[in-house]
This record gives structure tokens, sequence and C-alpha cells, in this order.
């Protein structure tokens, strides 16, 4: 196990979506080589934070983000940041999976191709290959690269778009939801992936459920109405939370 | 595998994501001069409208007076309107020609001009008018009358800056002399420009003479034939789409009727004129140049376009409404005549104007059955008439002034322009403000 | 039993169904409903309004048909399918093809696509993707002004202002002094006002298609580090493809059968050119002048309009089938 050291930290942060005050002074550490969990009601602004880090919120005009958010100590919101670089430094899954209509193969290397990753085909193939084999889907798609991704099960696409997201290289990588549309027996199998990335990313999820955030993260962070109400290891945050709140919340009585 | 990790800097810049964000840039501005180049050719056509066109709104008049000799107009002297009639625009001629010699005595003018040259520089048309207005009241001849006539259409061209002294060059309408002589009148106030009643309300003329056309009477054509439009394509198409929605079986027939009208809906116009001919006029011995011809085939044309959006506003109309009244024992006709089709109204209606709009401006199916050119002289008494005897409409008549080659008939052509687009802007903005009034969001 | 004329409005229409209601109560006798016998006459009207669109297709076939048949009879069908050139004689022994008009068709209607669609497909994608919403809500209407201003209008600016500006660049005496079009009216004349009419018919249908591609692709191009354009060309733009195939045949299709501008912007000169500074005809063109001239109705050279009608009929119906088709097929795939 790789030791683990402070990946991002985010200060005083507050997002505002034109009249609304969607994350109201959110600070938070993510370390490197762990899996966080932000947990949470629907709309309590856990999806607009995990955004924020990559910045995804962007490309929404009303949107607007104060406060610090630093990528291995480096403003992620200075003007002189690229996006575009950031992103692929910090790669993002989403709630759906949402493969592009192209080939398995093109779907994972667009990544590397956009930022000129590979150095000739050979290269390219052997990312390609790298990528898939460490979302665990190798072994059931390497007959077919040339075939659509939108022909797969919706497991198998997910973990083509982590395959995807992995292929460019991140260092922390941003899961929006990941199994909420797909069944249990593909949900397992992401949750085990989850678990083994975490030796080579930072991981943050967002989850719906309390029982996979306790199941896969070390980290878990408890939003509510836009407030981060506790923040800590996920061991105690399920066992013995501090704020009544989250207490309310993992009994199931709000939420 | 963590070398393949990128562990640049954020703020380090590479040679490959300059020329990404460089390529990024020139997308952005490519996008926007497409843009930028659509809005320009829509403001060049505009500002072509309305420069080259206003000028028709304003016409050159010549103020004279003119001895209505007893001599010449009624040589018997009773009065007898058979005999005056006999008297023709000829007759007249020499009238005009000595109240413009008149002129030149009472204001000593020096011109080289002859008689014949300096009577030129008013409109061919003015002996019809100053024999109408005898004919209407014989009791002028023998008196000193006040006549407005029109200039010729160089001479009105030069006041308005179209025809200047250098392109007249060999020109055999007009010399310079005339333009000298035209310049003291002006001086005068015996010639002077002003609104152009003649050129909204009043009737094609030949191409002799372009200071007379006028767009009123094709205005009245194209009225007709929109009268036809609405009274058979409305209902008929809110009829085939209430069917279509509410009634047909979902079927390979409904669907062949509905893939049929998508298609008939981009069928080029001209192919509809063929129809038009080839049914009505050559099969039905419908008349020819009718505008009860061109409203019917104007009628098959929209129809498609009425359909398609009232299939949509009806559509549109959620399915609880029907179910509540069915559950209240109403059949599915009470039920769709009224409560359906009142909810949709007023999306039907802007459907129909929008069409409306279509029928009004299309000019090619007209050229076909006949609708063109110098086909009617007087504006249409009784509705019979309108609908049956020749006509043109505002589209053919732009046409066919464009036709004729001549820098005159362009200006007029281009003020009927004008006049088209104010009804389709009119129209249009009724349909929007419709669609914003009535707007539901179920 | 009454039979109310027509639904014409909605009023019009409810009146007559109630009056019967109530004299069902005189007949009153079981099984006789007579609500369902108006409904079923008035269903028979609507039925009826609905088969007039397919009737006006048969009625379009037909009667191009046999006035078709009528020309062949007297007209060899060589000459018009394979012949190559077109000269109309009043005095018969005329060569009628078609082919020379085709030409003169096809290419003004790609010089017209050459001109709408970038610009059309460019404006979509920059509306639909980078406008902000005030500037969307402001250029897309106005560039739709384009698409409501008859096409008489673009004809008399191909002819009285465009015409005459192209050959005062390009002509003997131009700007250029390059001698290379003597007569304004033209190919580029005509295929380039054409195609400034087509924008808006490229946006609008493109700009729907754009937008029906998900938010989920672009989020997932964006989330793996790809600029604004990079997704465009890459994800929507591939996903989009079908539709603004479609968007381009339909374009096309309009572009084939419009008759005003090539009328007035073309010209009348029948032949094989590849030059777009030369005046060139088409087949809108010569069924408008075969048919409002003073030939007679049952000579070759008239009868010649409708054989050309029909297969424009026949070539714009096949091009809007095939895209419509494509169109449908694409909705389908992200609905």
């Amino acid at each position: 196990m790789h030791s683990q050291s402070l990946k991002i930290s985010a200060r005083h942060v507050n997002v505002h979506y034109d009249k609304t005050h969607a994350i109201k002074d959110v600070s938070a550490e993510i370390l490197s080589n762990s899996v966080t969990a932000f947990i949470g009601p629907s709309g309590c602004g856990k999806s607009t934070f995990l955004r924020c880090l990559n910045r995804m919120n962007d490309t929404i005009d009303s949107c607007q983000v104060t406060g610090d958010i630093l990528l291995d100590g480096e403003d992620i919101y200075d003007p002189k940041v690229d996006p575009v670089q950031l992103r692929a430094k910090v790669g993002m899954v989403f709630q759906k999976p949402n493969p592009f209509p192209k080939s398995i193969y093109d779907n994972v290397a667009y990544g590397p191709r956009i930022h000129g990753l590979a150095q000739g085909k050979s290269d390219l193939d052997e990312i390609v290959k790298q990528a898939l084999r460490r979302a665990a889907i190798w072994d059931e798609v390497k007959d077919r690269l040339s075939a659509p991704g939108t022909g797969l099960s919706g497991g198998q696409q997910q973990r083509i778009c982590i395959a995807r997201a992995i292929a460019t290289a991140p260092a922390v990588l941003l899961m929006d939801e990941p199994c909420s549309a797909l069944d249990p027996i593909a949900t397992a199998q992401i949750e085990e992936l989850i678990d083994e990335l975490r030796q080579n990313y930072a991981v943050v999820i967002v989850t719906h459920s309390m029982h996979q955030a306790a199941r896969i993260s070390q980290k878990t962070a408890f939003f509510h109405m836009g407030t981060m109400v506790e923040f800590g290891d996920t061991e105690k945050i399920f066992t013995n939370p501090t704020d009544p709140r989250t207490e309310s919340y993992i009994t199931g009585r709000i939420g | 595998m963590t070398d393949l990790k990128t562990d640049k800097s954020l703020y380090a810049t590479t040679a490959h994501s300059k020329r990404r964000s460089a390529a990024e840039k020139r997308f952005h501005r490519l996008g926007l001069a497409a843009i930028l180049i659509g809005l320009c050719m829509l403001g060049i056509l505009m500002t072509t409208i309305v420069t080259k066109g206003s000028g028709a709104f304003q016409q050159s008049f010549a103020t004279l007076d003119i001895d209505l000799l007893e001599a010449k107009l009624d040589k018997t002297g009773n009065r007898d309107p058979e005999d005056l009639k006999k008297v023709t625009t000829f007759g007249y001629a020499p009238l005009i020609k000595a109240a413009v010699e008149q002129v030149v005595e009472t204001h000593r003018i020096e011109t080289g001009l002859k008689s014949k040259d300096m009577a030129a520089i008013i409109s061919k048309s003015a002996a019809a008018q100053m024999r109408y207005r005898v004919l209407d009241d014989p009791s002028l001849i023998g008196t000193t009358a006040e006549f407005k006539f029109l200039t010729n259409s160089w001479i009105d061209g030069y006041l308005k800056g179209r025809v200047t002294r250098e392109t007249i060059g060999n020109n055999k309408n007009v010399s310079v002399e005339q333009l000298d002589f035209v310049d003291r009148l002006v001086g005068l106030g015996i010639v002077e420009k002003s609104f152009n009643m003649q050129f909204i309300f009043g009737a094609d003329a030949s191409d002799q003479r372009p200071e007379d056309a006028g767009i009123g009477v094709a205005m009245v054509g194209s009225l007709a034939m929109m009268c036809v439009v609405l009274l058979l394509a409305l209902p008929i198409g809110v009829a085939a789409s209430v069917y279509l929605e509410e009634f047909a079986p979902k079927n390979r027939l409904t669907d062949i009727i509905a893939v049929n009208i998508a298609n008939l809906a981009a069928v080029p116009s001209i192919v509809f004129g063929i129809l038009g001919l080839a049914i009505f006029i050559n099969t039905l011995h419908f008349p020819q140049s009718a505008p009860l011809v061109g409203g019917l085939v104007l009628t098959l044309m929209t129809l498609p376009t009425i359909i398609i959006s009232t299939r949509a506003a009806l559509e549109a109309v959620p399915p609880s409404i029907r179910s509540a009244a069915l559950a209240l024992g109403a059949s599915k006709m009470q039920t769709t005549f009224h409560h359906v089709l009142p909810l949709a109204a007023p999306g039907i209606l802007t459907g129909t104007i929008l069409g409306l709009a279509q029928a009004l401006g299309e000019t090619a199916p007209l050229l076909l059955i006949g609708m063109i050119g110098y086909v009617a002289t007087n504006m249409p008494e009784t509705v019979t008439q309108g609908l049956l005897s020749p006509n043109s409409a505002m589209p053919a008549q732009i046409y066919e002034w464009a036709k004729r080659a001549d820098p005159a008939f362009y200006e007029r052509a281009w003020g009927g322009i004008i006049i088209l687009l104010i009804f389709l802007i009119t129209m249009n903005i009724i349909a929007v403000t419709l669609r914003r009034r009535f707007e539901r969001r179920w | 039993m009454m039979i109310y004329p027509r639904p014409l409005l909605v009023k019009s229409g409810v009146a007559p169904v109630a009056v019967n209601l109530f004299s069902n109560c005189k007949t009153n006798q079981p099984g006789f409903r007579a609500r369902n016998q108006v409904e079923k006459i008035n269903i028979g009207f609507l039925m009826l309004a609905a088969g007039l669109a397919v009737l006006t297709t048969v009625g379009i076939v037909v009667s191009m048909l046999f006035e078709t048949m009528n020309f062949f009879s007297m007209h060899s069908g060589r000459d018009f399918f394979f012949g190559l050139s077109w000269a109309p004689n009043f005095h018969g022994n005329s060569a009628l093809s078609i082919l020379p008009l085709l030409w003169g068709t096809l290419y003004i209607s790609f010089v017209a696509l050459l001109v709408a669609v970038p610009l059309g497909l460019f404006s979509a994608i920059y509306l639909s993707e980078y406008a902000s919403s005030l500037t969307r809500s402001m250029a897309k209407p106005l560039l739709e002004v384009l698409a409501g201003i008859p096409t008489i209008v673009y004809g008399l600016f191909a002819l009285v202002t465009f015409g005459p500006f192209l050959k005062d660049m390009f002509g003997p005496e131009g700007f250029f002094a390059l001698g290379w079009m003597n007569d304004a009216r033209s190919v580029a004349t005509a295929g380039i006002v054409m195609g400034i009419m087509l924008i808006p018919f490229v946006s609008s249908l493109s700009d729907d298609i754009i937008n029906a591609v998900p938010q989920s692709l672009r989020d997932g191009s964006f989330g793996l580090g790809a600029t604004r354009s990079e997704t465009i060309k890459h994800v929507v733009l591939p996903a989009a493809l079908p539709g603004i195939v479609g968007a381009i045949l339909l374009a096309a299709s309009r572009a084939i059968g419009e008759t005003m501008i090539v009328v007035l912007g073309a010209g009348a000169i029948a032949r094989f050119t590849g030059n777009p500074l030369e005046a060139l005809t088409t087949v809108t063109t010569r069924i408008v002048s075969q048919l409002t001239g003073d030939g007679d109705f049952n000579s070759p050279e008239t009868l010649v309009a409708f054989a050309l009608g029909l297969t424009l009929f026949v070539l714009t119906l096949g091009l809007n089938i095939f895209a419509l088709y494509y169109v449908r097929k694409y909705r389908e795939q992200y609905e």
C-alpha cells in the first residue's frame, strides 16, 4: 500500500447558481490512495461540490464558485489554469454510463488522443490495454475492441467509462453515483473495482447508498442543505457520528 | 504504471496545450463568423429593399393649368356624352403642349427645346387622365382647370437621383436640355415630389408608363386568394388533423397518409402550379388567371403545413382532458369538438397564419396558371369579379416588373416588396403574439 | 337527420350534435343511437379531408403522367433522357433533352449548398454550443427571418443587386478587369443567393438535431479534458451525423425545386459548362418558360414541361423520403 498524502484541499468553497446558494462554506481534504465518499439526501450539494473539483461547473453559465481548491498545492481556479489540463488530471465518471457512439477502442483512446499522450499506434494500443485491464474489463472485451461501446451491458459500459477516465492518467478519479443505473451484480463488480483503483488514485465518490459508502470508503463526508455537516473516517461517521443530523440520516430518519 | 501520470504543474503550458487552445479559439471564431455572415446578409438584404424601394412611394408631379378648349373637345357643342367619347386621347394631347408653352411664356423660361419635347416630360398617361376627368364632368369644357400630372419616369428618376446627366449619354428618351428645363420648373414649384397613392392603390401600367404603375389591384388579387385559402385550407386541414390525431386507427394506411403529408409539404411549389394548370384549367376549364384558381392551388400547397402544425397542437393537449370528458359520457366526437379543439385553437391559428404567410409570398405556381403580368387594369367591382376575372398577385406583379428590365420598374418591384413584407411581418407578429399569449404549459 | 356541413369552427360543429341529441329522445327506438349515426357521417367527412392529401399526391402524379405520356407519343424518349441539347423550336423538330437542364439544376444547387451548409452548420454549432442564452434568443429568430422572406425577393436581389455586383468584380470592365463574366446572371449569382436563403433552413434543422444529442455525452467528453471544439468535432457531430445528413438532403431538395431565384438569376442558356460565372438554365426555369409562352398546348415544346415536372417531382420526393427516413431513424436512437 502506498503512503497517503494530501491530494486536494478545498477551503471555504461557496457555489451560487443565479440566486440559489448551493454550497455553503465547505472545506475538505482529499487524500491520495484512498476512497472518499460524499453522502447525503438528494439536492444536498454533494454532486455540485464534486463537480467543483474538476471545474465541470464551468460549463454552466450561471454557476459561480468562490473559495480555494488546491490540487497538489496549486489553485485549480487560478486564471492561469486551463480547465482542460485540470480535467486530464482529475478524471470523472458519471451517473449514467455514457460511452460515446464509437468503438470500445476509440472510447478509451479518446482521452490519450486529445491530450497527445501516446507516441504512435503501439503506444496507444498499450495505454488502451492497460486502462481496460485496470478497469477490470479487458478480458470481456479484448476480442471485440472495434465493436461499438453502446452495445455492451450497463455494468460493462460503466467500466468502459472508468477505463476511459483512467486512460488519461489522472491522479484523482471523481465518480458521481456510478452505480445508480446498474443492477446489484454490476454494482458489486464496480465496487470491487473501486477498491482496487484506490491503489493508484485518489477516488472521490458521490453515493446515494450509505451501505456503499460504508463498504468502499475510508473517509466519508455528510452533506445536508449545502453545508458539509461532518467529515471524517468512515468508521467513525457510521458508528459514532458527532452531529445529530448525521445520526438522523444514517439511522434513516431524514433523507 | 505510475510513470504514465502527468506530474506536470497545472500552470505549465506545452506546445501541445497551446495548439489545442488555439484550435479552440479558431473554432469558436468560425462559428461566430458564420452567424455574423448570416446576419450581415439579412442586413444587406433589408437595406437594399428599403433604399431601393422607398422611392416607389414618392413620385414627381407637374401641376399645369389646362385650357379645355371646346373647339378641340366638343366640336358640336352639345356636350353629348357619345360625341365626347369619340374624342380620343390624341385629341387631348395638344392641350398639354399648349399649357406647357403657356408656362414657358409666362415665366420667360429660355430653352432650346421644341414644344413637343417640353411636353414629353409629362407622363403618357396625362391625356387619358384628362379625358376621364372631362367625361366625368363635361361642364369643365371651355374652362381652365388645374391638373396634377405624373412626370415621365426619366424625369422622376432624375429628381430622385436615379438618372443623372452623366448616365443619360445617348439615351433617346430624355435629353440634358429637358433636365435643365425640369430644373427651372422645380424652381417655379410647378414640378414637385409628393406621396404616391397611385402606387399603393393603382393598377399595373404598360411598359411605356412605369410612373403610372401601382400594386393595388394585385394586392386585391392576393387578398382574394388568401380568402379562398383560409376558407378551404383551415376547415379541411383541421378536419384532416382531427381525424389523423383523434380517430384514425393506428395502422399502415394512417401511417402512409402521415408520411404522404410530410412529403407533400416538401414538394416544390412549382409542381403545384403544374397540377393546377393540368387539373383546374385544362381539365375542369376554370378561367385562366383567376384568383379563385390561384387560391385553390395555394390551398393544396398550404394544406400539409396546416395539417402538420394542427396535429402538433392537438398532440399537445394532454390525454387527461380527453379521459375526463369521456368519463362524463361525452362521445369521442363531442370530446374532440367541445374540449380538445378549443384548447388547441391558438396553436391551430398560429399554424394557419404562418401557412397563409407562406402562400402570400409564393410566386412560381401562380405564373403557370396565368396570374402574371399586365392582366388587370381596374379594381374588381364585385366579389365574383374579384374571384373570377383575371388578376395578378403581389409577388407575381413584382416578378413582372422585374422582368421588364427597366430601372423605373425595378424601383416599383422593390417598393412592391416593401408592401409585401409589411403584410408578412404583420402576419408573423400576430402569430407570435397569439402563441405567446395563449401558450399553455401542461 | 341533419349533417352539419363542415366542422369548420368549434362552435358550429357543436350545435347540430346537440340538436341531434334531442331528436334522439323522440325516436327512442331500441338499438337506434342517433348520436352514433351522426358521428359516423362526421367521421366520414373527417376521413375525406385526410384523404385529400393523398388525393393531391395522386392528382399530381396522374395529371403529370398523363401529359408526360402525351409528350412521349410526340417526342422520342431517347432524346429526352439521353440527348445532349436543349433547343426548343416552335416550328417543330426541337431538341428537348433534360440532361443540360439537370446539369444546371444540380450545379446551382451544389453552389447553394456550398454556401448554406458550412454557414448553416457553423451557425447551429455556435448557437447551440457557444452562444449565451441572450445571444441565442436574439440571433436565432433574426436568422430565421431569412427563411420567411419570399423567394421572389431573393430573385430580384440576385437579378438587380448581386448579379451586377459580381459582374462589377469579375466582368470585362470590372474591379479586377478579368473579363470572366459577361452576364450578370450566372450559376454563382443564383447559387450564392439561394445559399443565403437556405442558411436558416440548414441551421434550424441542425440546431434541433445537435440539441437532441444527450448532454451526458458532452459531459463525458468535457470530463476527460476535451475542449469544446474537440467535443463538438469528435463526439457531438459524429453522433448527430445521420440527422445532419438528413437536413442537408432536405436542403438539397429545396434547392433543386427552387424556381424564382433561378428564373431571375441563373439565365436561360442550356449547356454543359463548369464555369460558375457563366449563365446556365435549370429544370424549373424551363418549366416556367415552356408553360408561360404562347406555344400551342399540344405541341411537344409545351408538353415537355410536364415531363420535366414529373422528373422534378420524383427527384425531390426521393430525396425527401430518404431524408425523413434518416432523420426519423436518428431521432429514435436518442429517444
